[in-house]
Order: C-alpha cells, then sequence, then structure tokens
C-alpha cells in the first residue's frame, strides 16, 4: 500500500573539509512511499532551491544498487534501517509519518568529510591500485573448459567480487577498519587460478596501504558483514590473514 | 619477514597468538583449580590433592621455565591491546555517530574487550596479592607445612590448601572471584574464534564451529573458576 508521508530531516550540513559542521534540521512533505530514499533527498534539495538555499550534497550514481557510489549513516545504521540494500534502493516505506530521519556521511579518519554528506572515499582507490588487479598476460581467451575451476571456487569469488566498494564496513566498525573491503578484494582474486599467480605479492601490498592510509586494525567485531549491502563475509577476512601471513612467511 | 610486526595483521597476530597462549594456561590453572573440590572423589583427606599439585607446580623444573614465558604472553597481550586500540580509536575518528550504533546482531563481548580485559587485569592484581605472592614467597605467611606420603616419597610443601579455603570463606573476595570469572567468560567467548579467524585458521564451514568451541570453552574456563570459588565458600 503506497501513500504519502511526512517527515523531519536532520542532516549533517558542512559547508568543506575544513569548515566546522552542524545538523540541520528541514521538513519534506508528501513523500510517497513508494520513492528511494534519494527521490526523497532530491525533493528536499528542489525545496531548498525554491526557498534560494543552497542544496545539500550527497554522492549518488547508478541508483540501482550495483555502483557503490551512495553512501549515508541514516538512523544509527549505513545504507539506513533495511538489511543488504543501498541507500539508493532503500523505499520511504521503512519509515513511518512523521518520524525524525538523522542523515549523516561516514564517520572514519580515512574518509574526511568534504562536503554536507560526501566524504572522501579515494583510499579505497589506492588500495585498489596497490595491487587488486591482475598484471600477468592472460593472452587471448581461452577455451571456458581449458582450466577448470570448481564450481565451489567459482562461487565463492563471484561472492567476494560483489563488494561494490562502498565503504559502508569501514563506516559501521567501531575500528574505522577496512579489513572487509580489502580481503574481499584479496579473495575475488586468490580464489581464481589467474588471480593466485600474484596472490602474496598483492596481499602485501594492499595490507601496507591500507594500513599507510590509516585504517584501523580488524577485531573481528563483525558489524561490517551487518551493513554491507552485498552481504560479504567475514570469512574473507580470514582468508586475507592466510594469504598474508603465509606470503610473509615466504620472504 | 622483517616488517611483519610492523602490519596491522601482524600485531593482531600478536594479540592471537598470545590470548591462545594464555587460554591453554587457564586450562592448566582450572585443572589444577578442580583439585579443591575433587578430595572426597578420589578418597584423600580434604586439600591434600591441592597442595600436591601446589607442591608439584611449585617445585618442577618445566614450569620454572615456563612461567617467564606465561608472564611474557601476559605482558604482550596487555601492550599490544592497548597499543591497537589507541591506533582503533584514532582510526576511527573524533567524531562520533549523532544516531548512534543501531547494528544489530554483533556480539557485546566483541564490542567490549577492552573493559572486560581491564576487568580481568584487575581482579588478576586482587588474585596475584592473593595467592601468587603468598605461595611464591613474596608476602609471608603462616603456613603449615604438609606432607604427601602418597607421592611415594615424604616430600613435604606448604598447606596452601588453607590459604585459599580461608580467602574464599570471604563473601566479598568471592563475588569478586565471580565477577572476574564471568568477565573472563565473556572475554573468551569472542577471544578463543576471533584468534583462530587472525592465524587465518577460519572459513564459512568452520565460523559456526569455532564459534560454538568459544562458547563452550568460555563456559567451561569462566564457569569452573567460578564454581570452585563459591563451592569452596558455601561447602568447603
Amino acid at each position: 500500500m503506497e501513500k504519502n508521508i511526512n517527515i523531519t530531516l536532520k542532516v549533517w550540513r558542512q559547508n568543506g573539509a575544513k569548515a566546522k559542521g552542524r545538523f540541520e534540521t528541514y521538513k519534506v512533505d508528501n513523500v510517497s512511499t513508494g520513492s528511494s530514499f534519494l527521490e526523497m533527498l532530491d525533493m528536499l534539495n528542489e525545496q531548498l532551491i525554491n526557498e534560494n538555499k543552497e542544496p545539500v550534497a550527497f554522492d549518488h550514481d547508478c541508483r540501482e544498487g550495483i555502483c557503490g557510489m551512495c553512501s549515508l549513516y541514516i538512523n544509527g545504521r549505513p545504507h539506513g534501517p533495511d538489511d543488504d540494500v543501498t541507500t539508493c534502493q532503500l523505499h520511504m516505506r521503512k519509515f513511518k509519518d512523521g518520524q525524525t530521519i538523522t542523515i549523516e556521511p561516514w564517520r572514519s579518519a580515512a574518509f574526511p568529510v568534504i562536503h554536507d554528506l560526501i566524504v572522501d572515499r579515494r583510499a579505497f582507490d589506492k588500495i585498489i591500485a596497490a595491487g587488486g588487479y591482475v598484471s600477468v598476460n592472460t593472452g587471448g581467451v581461452p577455451d571456458a573448459n581449458a582450466i577448470a575451476i570448481p564450481k565451489p571456487d567459482a562461487d565463492e569469488a563471484m561472492d567476494s567480487a560483489s563488494c561494490i566498494g562502498c565503504g559502508a564496513c569501514v563506516a559501521a566498525c567501531k575500528n574505522g577498519s577496512a579489513m572487509l573491503f580489502v580481503s574481499a578484494k584479496v579473495s575475488q582474486l586468490a580464489l581464481l587460478p589467474q588471480g593466485r599467480v600474484e596472490g602474496a605479492r598483492r596481499a602485501k601490498a594492499m595490507v601496507a596501504k591500507m594500513d599507510e592510509l590509516g585504517f584501523g586494525n580488524c577485531t573481528n567485531t563483525g558489524a561490517c558483514e551487518v551493513e554491507c549491502p552485498k552481504n560479504i563475509s567475514l570469512s574473507n577476512i580470514a582468508r586475507l590473514n592466510r594469504e598474508f601471513l603465509c606470503a610473509k612467511l615466504q620472504d | 619477514m622483517s616488517n611483519l610486526l610492523t602490519a596491522s595483521i601482524g600485531r593482531k597476530l600478536l594479540m592471537s597468538v598470545s590470548g591462545l597462549f594464555l587460554i591453554l594456561f587457564l586450562f592448566v590453572h582450572l585443572f589444577l583449580n578442580s583439585f579443591l573440590l575433587l578430595d572426597g572423589v578420589f578418597g584423600f583427606e580434604q586439600g591434600q590433592m591441592f597442595n600436591a599439585g601446589v607442591h608439584f607446580m611449585g617445585t618442577n623444573p618445566l614450569i620454572k621455565i615456563v612461567e617467564p614465558i606465561l608472564a611474557l604472553g601476559f605482558i604482550l597481550h596487555i601492550v599490544y591491546s592497548l597499543i591497537l586500540t589507541f591506533q582503533n580509536m584514532k582510526a576511527r575518528g573524533p567524531q562520533a555517530y549523532a544516531s548512534g550504533k543501531k547494528t544489530s546482531g554483533v556480539e557485546f563481548a566483541s564490542q567490549n574487550m577492552l573493559v572486560l580485559g581491564i576487568v580481568i587485569v584487575s581482579f588478576l592484581a586482587v588474585h596475584i596479592l592473593n595467592f601468587y605472592m603468598k605461595m611464591k614467597g613474596f608476602i609471608a605467611w603462616e603456613a603449615a607445612e604438609v606432607e604427601f606420603p602418597f607421592l611415594g616419597n615424604m616430600a613435604k610443601g606448604e598447606d596452601a590448601y588453607s590459604l585459599v579455603n580461608a580467602t574464599f570463606k570471604v563473601l566479598p573476595i568471592v563475588i569478586l572471584y565471580v565477577v572476574g570469572s564471568v568477565a573472563l567468560a565473556f572475554h573468551l567467548s569472542h577471544g578463543f574464534w576471533s584468534g583462530f579467524q587472525t592465524i587465518g585458521w577460519n572459513n564459512a564451514t568452520w565460523m559456526p564451529r569455532l564459534k560454538c568451541i568459544s562458547n563452550i570453552v568460555a563456559i567451561i574456563l569462566g564457569g569452573g573458576f567460578a564454581v570452585i570459588a563459591v563451592a569452596q565458600y558455601l561447602f568447603f
């Protein structure tokens, strides 16, 4: 049943990286419960523009949950109250009429706020650039049966590869650790023969970059796994630990 | 290898290995503590088994070697927990979430390992003053001498059982020991499986198994120490 609700928003506003931020309160009326959270923010921004105020800056791109661009810490949870979805796929039917919704940016020392709700997530790109790729020449397209890969391995690699790098794991982590992200990126390649070749170098390079960028140490608390919109499993972290420690022992 | 311990996973490895080593120690400790209750079962006079155990642990050369390693384990575990926590607070940043943390399904213990650790260390300080310092002769106490004819020779030792029994007759001390044991149980319920996860010995299949074993270890050790203290207060 779709209906319209009236809500109050408490939004984090910050004019720049160095500026002091504060919460601003806005009212948005007649929001359809069938609209997405970002569409509701679009309504808010339209309202602000009509009032000659500066619209709220927030990250978004594909709006279908696959690009990893949207973020937002909504009412105490990254990507809001729904499970296993990104903010763009969060529907307003998850909220009640008259409810106050608090919207904050990701909070982590490695993800500094750029403007309002937008944080700088380039740290993730730097970790990928440190080794999250295959650089060996794999030649032309081989026959599908030339290298046999067991189905469970292929499935697990695919599950790890579903990480979209949104940063919800870091936002949820009490330690500001990026281990779930890094472990997914190491796992998706380590599980397959083409990526296996450079496994040791990759694990060392990506962990070194992660440490250098100021992410915290994992305590296996598991909040990341709960909040991950793509259900990346904590077992990836065990694999990363294994990959890293084995690589170090070989040195 | 050279810079292993400067990496985050290397520091976690130290936490994990030292923690698992300390769990091994706790099992040995609990095994000897169980002698406090078992005299009747094996037909000894009250305190004989425990006194023999204390005598063995106090005179065995192997224990003399393991003791400093054990101390090192404690020190490493505590020092690295402080280093890691400090780094994590820095990585987390100064700004807390105004809307709090509403992530559900996260273990209580895993979010409060430092607090639980501080409770355990506080308990440990009292515990060492109560027993270790006295049995090792750092603090003077009136120890009666006991003999162990059943050990085959006429070995002699101090009557440690009376010390333990007298200590556990004081209600506040028993309560303190129970609190320490409960904190230990929670600490271990996360620490045990987390240790294996950090070493890398975990996967989707083993995760539920390790968590189950973790809870069993926590109940055996935490529950065991608590039950012995309470039983000494009530029945001995």
